[in-house]
Parts: C-alpha cells; structure tokens; sequence
C-alpha cells in the first residue's frame, strides 16, 4: 500500500527524522494560511499517490500567501494521470545547499533489506545508478541483528561523503532503515534529502510503500494516520465489476474469487483460476486473438453461490457474449461444484448454457460428477488431455465464428477428446 | 534418486488439527509418506488420521526417538514465523511452509535464521515437494490417487512459482511419457526461502535428473538469479521455462499483481519481456505455449545424448 506524500512525511517525522513545516490542506483558503504560517516563499505539491506531478504541473512555487492560494485552487482542480489530488501539501522553499537521496528496498535475491545513499539527489535513483554508479552506495543489513549506525556510515562513505555530512546523515539512513523495518514497509526512500545553508539535514520528499499482508498489525500506525483499513489504494478506482466480485468473495468464506476488469474491454468473459493458472490461460486467450472482458481467480473449493456469482458478475458485463470456464487441474477446488456455479449462472439470467459457455476445461477432483451436469446440459467441456492453450483456443474459435455458437462441429460438444 | 525427500524420509505437520492440514495429512499417508507426528498446541494427546499430536516440536522428538527430517507449517500468517523458528531450532532440515499471505519481514527472518542452523526453506505459499512413486510432503498433486495421475517417476525436475501450474505441467509430462524426478512448489510470494538457483545444485547432483522445467511469472529477480547461476556454472541439466502472465506488460496493468504476492512489478527487470530476454540469453527457451513444454524437453534430451 503506498501512502501519499503528507503520510509519508508524517512517517518519517514520528521515526525522528526531520522535516521542513509543512502543511496538509484540503481548500485554497487552507493553502494560504498555512503559507501565512510558514513566511515566505512556499512549494505547493499535489497529493496524488502517482509519479510525474512535476511535468503535469501539479507542483507551484509561490511568494505570496495570495499566490499560494490561487496556485492551490488549481492544483486542486488538477487531474494526473486519472487521479484527483486528496490535497496540497505547502511547503517552505527550503535554501538548499545540496541534494541526496537515502533509501532502504527490498533485495529479494539477498533475501535482506538494502540500504541505499547517493550524493546526487532529486532524480531517479535507478538513473543514478545507470550513470554515476561511483554516485551510489549499497548495504545488506541482517534481519535477525539490531541495526546500527555504523552500517548506514559505511554506506554513505562509500559515495565519497565525509566530514560533519556523513555524520549528520547517519543517523538519518539508520532510521529510514529501522522504520522500514519496524513499519512493515517494503519501500521507504527520502528523495530529495536536502543539506541546508546552515547544514542541517530534511526529508524534502518521502516515498513510503507498506507490505498489504503487515496492514493488520501496522493497525496502530495506520489509524494515526487517520487511515481507514479497508481503503483500497490500487493504483486505479475499482470499477462496480470488482466492487461487486468482492462482495461476493466477503460474503462467504468457502473459497476465494477475485475479479479485475481494468484495462480489459473484449467480449470473452473469462471464468478462470487459480493463481498461476489465470494468468496462463489470459496469455493463452490473447495470444489466439482473443479479447478477454476482465480477468477473475477462483480457488480453495468456492460454494455454487460463489461460483454462481461470479459467473454472473462476468456474464453481466458490456459486451460479454460468452464465457469462458477454465482452470489448471485441480485437486481442492472440486469441478462439480464450479461446473453447477456457472450453468445456474446462465439459467438465472436466462442464458442457454451450451449456448454462454464457450468451454469448460477444469480437470481433476471430482470431474466425473462435473462433466455429467455439463452434459445435460450441452456444454462443451474437455479433461487434462486438452491443454490450458488448446481449451483457451477453442473459447477464442467459438466466439469469432458466429456460426460455431449455433450449430455445433459433430463430436465436438460434450465430448471428452483423447479419452 | 530424487532432491529433498526420499523412501525414509520423516517429517511432522505443525497446525495438523487445522482443517486443510487435517486432509494433506490424509493425502500424504495414502501416498506414502512417513508423517511421525503433529504439533498443535494445547491439543496434545489427540490424533489425526493416526498420527499423534503433541504441544511442542520437541515433544515429537522425544516419542519418536529421533528428530524428523522435515515440517511442514500450516499455520496462520501470524503465528508462522514462530512455529518455524521452533522447527529450525528443533534441529529440522527441511520446512515447507504452505501458509500464504505472510509479511516479507518474518519471511526474510526465517530464512535468515535457516541459513544460520543449516536449514532449508520451501514456499511460503506453496504446495510443497513430491517424487513420484516415493512419497510427497504438503498437498502437491491433491489426493494419492490424483497425485499418481499427475505424477510418474522420470528424468524432469519441475520448480515453479504456482502450486497449481506444478502439477499441470507434471501432469502434461507424465501423459507425454517423460515423467517428473522430483517437482517442487516454490511459493508465490516475493521472498521464498529456496529459489530456482538455490535448488539446481541439488538436481545438478541427483543422477535421476536429467531436464528442468521451471513455470514463471512477472516479479522479482529470481529468473535473472537463475540466468546468471547457468552461465556461471557449466550445469548439466538442460532447462526450459514457461513464462505467464505476459499480458501484465501492457500499460493498463502497471503496479497491478496478479495471480500471486510475488507478481508485483517493482523494477524494470521484473517485468515479463526483460526477464524472457534474461532467460533466452543464457541458453534457457522461454516457451510460450504451454502445451509444447514435453516436446521442447524431449529436444533438450535427445540433444543431449
């Protein structure tokens, strides 16, 4: 989960790193008087949890608290990239004398945290790296051992930095780290950490990115945020498809489904699952020429009202002409129970069944049952001998020729091939 | 031969009391397999499936006379992290730990303290180890006879991020006449405790093995970890990976996962397109159909005889 800037502020701030005076404000009027507060010249920066405000203008420098205002007025009105800001954060326009950046990621192949320092802040850390890699310095820190200061030194020093700047940003690394840890994130990076006049270090800009299976216990931290636990934050507004699958996902606990459709417009709904094998089959589909209307995962043996659910869900989307019932073999989720879901799927919204489903291709525990009803009722279903490509081939075939959904190739409904 | 299990291979279920353990108990005697014992605290005394069940991992030691070789974990997110640190101090070998949804942090830190007391780590998120015919630890494959299905003995050894795409692609070598060596079910999550790299020395020394097939998705860097393991070490063992999740390269779905945990695109190296180039750089074909895994592996074989 990533938390907007005036959050990540306040995150670093509470771990004692310090911090220009800020303010969080939701109105223009609210603007001004927290740039009459500051004195002088301040940044005015949008709150959206995107990248890029700078180029969409979403950051204004101004003199006056007047300036502030207006400038704040705009920025308020001002989309990027889909995304309204939640506020303005008004900052004083710090007297920088120079620029780093300090952060503390994941290395998964390490399996450990990774401390990061460059003397060149303000620009992508990753850009840096590519071409001042002498610029950037590197450290694994233990998972197990406490942390200590001499591990961010070392870091720091190993950018050439020295006197009282490396003394002053130690300690300001080694609490990124710790509060990186402490606080679950699996990101928290200071760019720009700015040196001013009189040599003091501040966070001007914080990037904090908390792990969504840590949200239960970082309950305390989120709640001082003023954070309610069950906001989303995707990187996109959850359309009423997933609203809805979700729904029905939290009603019951047998088994789990998920649904997404952003970013998907066909006419194939896809009725797929689990993990893995959603994403193989939604390659599978498109790799043929399909268009998949959105992307779902059913797992750990959902009830024929779950099943039955999403089927709908998927059915009831524009453009959906068909569906299509696939998944890798499985041996918890049991084929009946999902084949029984999506036929009372059709049946309920007046569909032919043998007609709305393209194919349904779920072997494994307790197919024998689950072909039977798809049989009664004419669906064309297929067991382990016909792969995940072939099944996803055989929806895309059916939907693009017209004539295949009305009058069937001999043996080829309810059949079962190679067996 | 086989990695990781063999015929006399022990191993207890921490949380066997918990319904999905209860039935991958049952999976894995029908199967074969040597469950001694089970650990669920507070419920000591009790047995599932005949397997007694005691309070602590010690207490198992002690009334079986000798400390099992492996655990496998299916317990709560919250309460994992213990339950491992008792397996690992307890003198286990070999955990597999099938929760999902654990924190990064208390993955790292067991695996930290793993390495530390010469332990090894399969998953989490997982569906753990099988060697087909021998025996299997974890719900890999479902029920025994399900799992036969899936699953006959033969020269590939099988690692893949999703415990479901193990198996069909198990499956899709068993119906081709080529057969699994041993499959392992290496977890969905971003950290895990062994990786395809950690794990090929151990097929690059077992004589059964004579091909890999490693299932991938978009996140992380194990694929590049993998890529650099192969052009660094003059391995034996041809591999073939299927790469899913293709579709996530495409603008609409950036900063989206999918599938699992681990699907979440941090870097530019993570991405589907850069770890296929990664892959195919170092000798490794990034298949693209699914269905044409045995073939390209009877390939590999034949160009390696």
């Amino acid at each position: 989960m990533r938390f907007y800037e005036y959050e990540s502020r306040r995150i670093v701030e509470r771990a004692a790193i310090p911090v220009t005076k800020y303010g969080f404000c939701t109105t223009a009027a609210e603007a001004r008087a927290a740039a009459e507060e500051i004195g002088g010249p301040v940044v005015i920066k949008s709150q959206v949890l995107t990248g890029g405000r700078m180029k969409a203008g979403g950051v204004r420098f101004a003199d006056t608290p007047e300036q502030a205002e207006r400038d704040a007025a705009e920025v308020l009105e001002l989309e990027i990239n889909g995304h309204m800001p939640r506020g303005v954060l008004v900052d004083p326009k710090a007297q920088v004398a120079q620029e780093y950046y300090a952060g503390v990621v994941w290395d998964g192949t390490r399996k450990q945290p990774m401390l990061l320092f460059s003397d060149m802040g303000g620009i992508d850390i990753e850009e840096v790296a590519a071409s001042h890699p002498d610029h950037v310095g590197r450290g694994h820190i233990s998972n197990l051992l406490p942390i200590s200061d001499f591990q961010a030194k070392r870091v720091i020093a190993q950018t050439g930095v020295s006197g009282s700047e490396l003394n002053r940003a130690t300690p300001i690394l080694a609490r990124l780290a710790r509060l990186m840890r402490e606080c679950d994130m699996t990101l928290a990076e200071i760019n720009p950490l700015a040196r001013l006049a009189d040599g003091s270090f501040v966070a001007l800009d914080a990037h904090m990115e908390m792990e969504n299976e840590a949200k239960p216990r970082q309950k305390a931290l989120l709640e001082e945020l003023g954070i309610d636990s069950d906001e989303a934050r995707e990187p996109y507004e959850p359309s009423e498809f997933e609203r809805n699958v979700k729904a029905i996902d939290s009603a019951d606990h047998r088994g789990v489904i998920q649904g997404k459709d952003h970013g998907f417009e066909g006419n194939l709904g896809l009725v797929i699952g689990a993990g893995g094998g959603s994403l193989t089959l939604t390659d599978a589909v498109r790799s043929q020429g399909g268009r998949p209307a959105n992307y779902t995962e059913i797992g750990g043996n959902p009830s024929v009202a779950k099943a039955c659910g999403l089927a709908k869900e998927v059915l009831r989307k524009d453009g959906v002409e068909k569906i299509a019932v696939m998944m890798s073999i499985v041996s918890n989720t049991r084929v009946d129970i999902v084949a029984r879901g999506v036929i009372k799927a059709c049946l309920e919204l007046d569909k032919d069944p043998g007609e709305t489903i393209a194919i349904f291709r779920i072997p494994g525990a307790w197919e024998e049952e689950g072909f039977k009803i798809l049989e009664r009722y004419g669906v064309e279903y297929c067991d382990r001998s016909v792969s995940m490509w072939e099944a996803a081939g055989r929806a895309v075939a059916r939907i693009q020729t017209p004539a295949a959904s009305s009058s069937k190739t001999p043996g080829a409904a309810g059949s079962v091939e190679g067996s | 031969m086989s990695i990781l299990l063999s015929e006399d291979f022990t191993f207890m279920v921490q949380g066997i009391t918990g319904r999905e353990a209860v039935n991958l108990t049952r999976e894995c005697l029908d199967y074969g397999s040597k469950v001694v014992g089970g650990v669920t605290p507070g419920r000591k005394g009790r047995e599932v499936h005949g397997v007694p069940v005691f309070d602590t991992v010690e207490q198992v030691t002690e009334a079986v006379g000798y400390v099992p070789n492996g655990s496998v974990v299916t317990v709560p997110p919250a309460f994992t992290k213990d339950a491992v640190f008792e397996a690992i101090e307890g003198g286990i070998e070999l955990i597999v730990i099938v929760t999902e949804r654990i924190p990064r942090r208390d993955v790292a830190e067991m695996v930290e303290l793993a390495g530390m007391r010469g332990a090894r780590i399969i998953g989490p998120n997982c569906l753990g180890v099988i060697v087909p015919g021998i025996s299997k630890m974890g719900g890999i494959g479902g029920p025994a006879k399900d799992a036969a299905k899936s699953y006959a003995p033969g020269p590939v050894g099988v690692m893949s991020r999703s415990g479901g795409m193990t198996t069909e692609i198990s499956s899709s070598l068993t119906a081709a006449g080529l057969g699994v060596s041993t499959a392992v079910s290496i977890g969905g999550d971003a950290i895990i405790g062994s990786t395809y790299a950690e794990l090929m020395p151990l097929f690059e020394a077992d004589a059964e093995t004579e091909a890999i097939v490693i299932y991938t998705e978009p996140g992380g860097r194990m694929e590049a970890q993998l890529a650099e393991w192969v052009s660094e070490n003059q391995s034996r063992l041809p591999i073939v990976a299927f790469m899913a999740g293709r579709f996530m390269d495409d603008e609409e779905m950036k900063g989206m996962s999918f599938g699992h945990a681990g699907t979440i695109v941090e870097g530019k190296e993570d991405t589907a397109t850069e770890k296929i180039a990664r892959l195919e750089a170092s000798g490794i074909p990034v298949i693209e159909r699914i269905d044409e895994i045995p073939d390209a592996v009877k390939d590999k074989l034949g160009a390696t005889v």
